[in-house]
């Protein structure tokens, strides 16, 4: 959307109480164990993958081909959760699964936090030309479907784990440099940093040492937030043969080829790597909330 | 007004031409854009002929300009693996997309209002709790979840709905749901906040003072004017709708715009790929600024605003 046009008073309003209920909405907990232990246990099975992972990722035997898992009627306990139309270990696949969507996840809003963040304050704080050209793309690359986007970039530079995070951090940067944008505009108006102007700092030095400490509490909390759309994302673009591309096991490609055996109910090639984005996206969205809560007064209120 | 339409009808066009050169930049700047735009086998000389074409050897902006005026005459290329104008094919296949995202407008619209309404209502009871829990679900199960998981369940185990294609009524059901999914818990949020914003006005005041029943306060006053901003968003969800079926399209076999979309990547179809991104960033950029000019004719502190 268009924030430099005016929007109607009513529904900005409306959508500023929407996003203070969704994010109040888990501000009891003291510390959300539950996220943290799921984000924590993805992360340690991403690690150690090599040490944990029973079987082989990438090769499977052709004679263990669609072993149900193993507390189902037919399954063993050499696969527990079965295996997948080349027999490979549905277990160990979504063990190294969850190590390319930490590292892609990860990445990828991290490369698209400094870029937005940067640009944010540049145009924020610099205002002009900068200001109206860094705004523009923002707006029309915001204006673009994510995803549409995100497929359009992947044709044109061809599927790999180093493209693909280069291209969410290319469709995803313009929404860390809206929000930061808006925080330096109304930083640059406030007394420490006049003094700075008035002490003869460089526009330089004011920018990194006045505000950008300022503005690092939410570009954290938009960086966790992002995560979970970050991850949904790179799932899309693999399950549609654009993202990760195969034999590697990342979770949106088990997806894709769990479809295949899916009119055969082979559904536990479906239901598990669905179980983990779900996890995973679930628990980075919860944290993000929390977070979010966690650092803006304003919203604890409400 | 005029001169307040005049300057968003300029963001508008600015934002148009942003998208066309950002289309452009990444096609160039990617590498050799003969490979993207020719087939794959193409001869030496077919890649010499269209080089001459896009006049790769001259200056950027002239190469820009040819671009940007072939798109003004609607000329989007021929798809190479249907062998007709890209266009055609586009809106061939727009009645398809149109027709899901209606239905499943309908199913995000009937699931999000009410259940809005009801945690807007009954605030922090139960209601609102499994509100809470449902705009967080929708926001955290991606849409092709939602659809495999409902094929899953109707086709494979029930056997009760078709898990692809097109044609009956049947056929839109699971597709529509699976795309309204994330929606519907968008318009909850936005419903039951617009509702909360109503129900505490002036206006809302009055009518239980006059002693109205609540039935009515909720359903005749509060709920007429929540439902302003929750449409205006409806608006923009439908065109969004279209341009984000992409995935769902794809594992429902369905024959809109987004299964072009897909298409267009798995044949290498590059004016596909190019044609149908382009054509939806123009559409939501129409969308957003059609949605501000209406939004000054109803509210005149917007057009004096700023």
């Amino acid at each position: 959307m268009d924030a430099s046009a005016p929007s109607p008073a009513q529904t900005s309003r409306a959508l500023s109480l929407t996003l203070a209920w969704r994010f109040a909405a888990f501000q009891t907990a003291r510390l959300p164990l539950v996220p943290i232990s799921i984000i924590l246990l993805f992360a340690l099975a991403a690690i150690f993958a090599d040490v944990i992972a029973p079987h082989d990722a990438q090769v499977g035997s052709l004679s263990a081909r669609f072993r149900p898992p193993a507390w189902v009627q037919g399954g063993s306990s050499e696969f527990l959760f079965g295996t997948d139309h080349l027999g490979r270990d549905v277990l160990s696949r979504l063990i190294y699964g969850a190590r390319v969507s930490m590292v892609v996840g990860f990445t990828a809003v991290i490369v698209a936090g400094v870029l937005g963040t940067t640009l944010g304050i540049l145009s924020g704080y610099l205002g002009g030309w900068v200001d109206q050209l860094i705004m523009r793309v923002t707006d029309t690359w915001l204006a673009l479907p994510a995803l549409t986007f995100a497929i359009f970039l992947a044709a044109v530079v061809g599927p790999s784990e180093m493209n693909i995070v280069i291209i969410l951090a290319a469709v995803y940067w313009t929404r860390y440099a809206r929000v930061i944008r808006g925080e330096v505009l109304s930083l640059k108006e406030r007394d420490f940093v006049r003094l700075a102007i008035v002490a003869g700092c460089s526009k330089r030095t004011i920018m990194r040492k006045q505000i950008l400490p300022n503005v690092v509490n939410s570009a954290i909390v938009l960086a966790t937030l992002m995560l979970g759309v970050v991850i949904v994302t790179e799932a899309s673009l693999s399950f549609l043969g654009v993202g990760v591309p195969p034999p590697k096991p990342a979770w949106g490609l088990m997806l894709a080829d769990g479809k295949k055996g899916l009119m055969a109910g082979y559904w536990w090639l479906t239901v598990l790597p669905g179980a983990c984005i779900m996890l995973l996206v679930l628990a980075a969205n919860l944290l993000g909330d929390w977070l979010r809560v966690k650092f803006d007064p304003q919203l604890r209120q409400l | 007004m005029k001169r307040f339409i005049i300057r968003r009808l300029g963001y508008a066009a600015l934002s148009l031409i942003l998208l066309s050169f950002t289309i452009f930049f990444f096609v160039r700047v990617t590498g050799d854009p003969t490979v993207l735009l020719l087939e794959p086998g193409a001869s030496r000389a077919d890649m010499e002929a269209l080089r001459q074409q896009l006049g790769l050897d001259r200056p950027v902006l002239v190469q820009y300009w040819t671009f940007l005026s072939q798109i003004v005459r609607g000329d989007f290329g021929q798809s190479f693996y249907y062998r007709t104008p890209v266009l055609e094919l586009y809106f061939s296949r727009l009645p398809s997309s149109l027709a899901l995202a209606v239905v499943a407008m309908t199913f995000s619209l009937v699931i999000g209002i009410p259940s809005g309404i009801l945690a807007a209502v009954r605030l922090n009871g139960w209601w609102d709790s499994a509100g809470k829990v449902f705009a967080l679900l929708g926001l955290s199960v991606p849409s092709f979840l939602v659809g495999l998981l409902l094929i899953l369940f109707f086709s494979v185990y029930l056997g009760w709905l078709p898990s692809s294609g097109s044609g009956t009524v049947w056929h839109v059901l699971m597709p529509a749901f699976a795309l309204g999914w994330y929606f519907a818990a968008a318009h909850m949020r936005l419903t039951r906040s617009s509702m909360l914003e109503v129900l505490g006005s002036e206006y809302v005041k009055l009518a239980r003072l006059k002693g109205l029943p609540e039935a009515l306060v909720i359903g005749k006053h509060a709920f007429k004017n929540a439902l302003i901003p929750v449409l205006t968003l409806a608006g923009i969800n439908l065109v969004l709708m279209v341009n984000v079926a992409v995935i769902v399209e794809t594992v429902f076999a369905w024959p809109g715009v987004g299964r072009l979309l897909f298409e267009g990547i798995s044949f290498r179809d590059f004016p596909v790929v190019q044609a149908t991104v382009l054509i939806g960033g123009a559409m939501i950029v129409v969308v957003n600024l059609l949605v501000d000019l209406l939004y000054a004719v109803i509210d005149p502190r917007i057009r004096y605003g700023r």
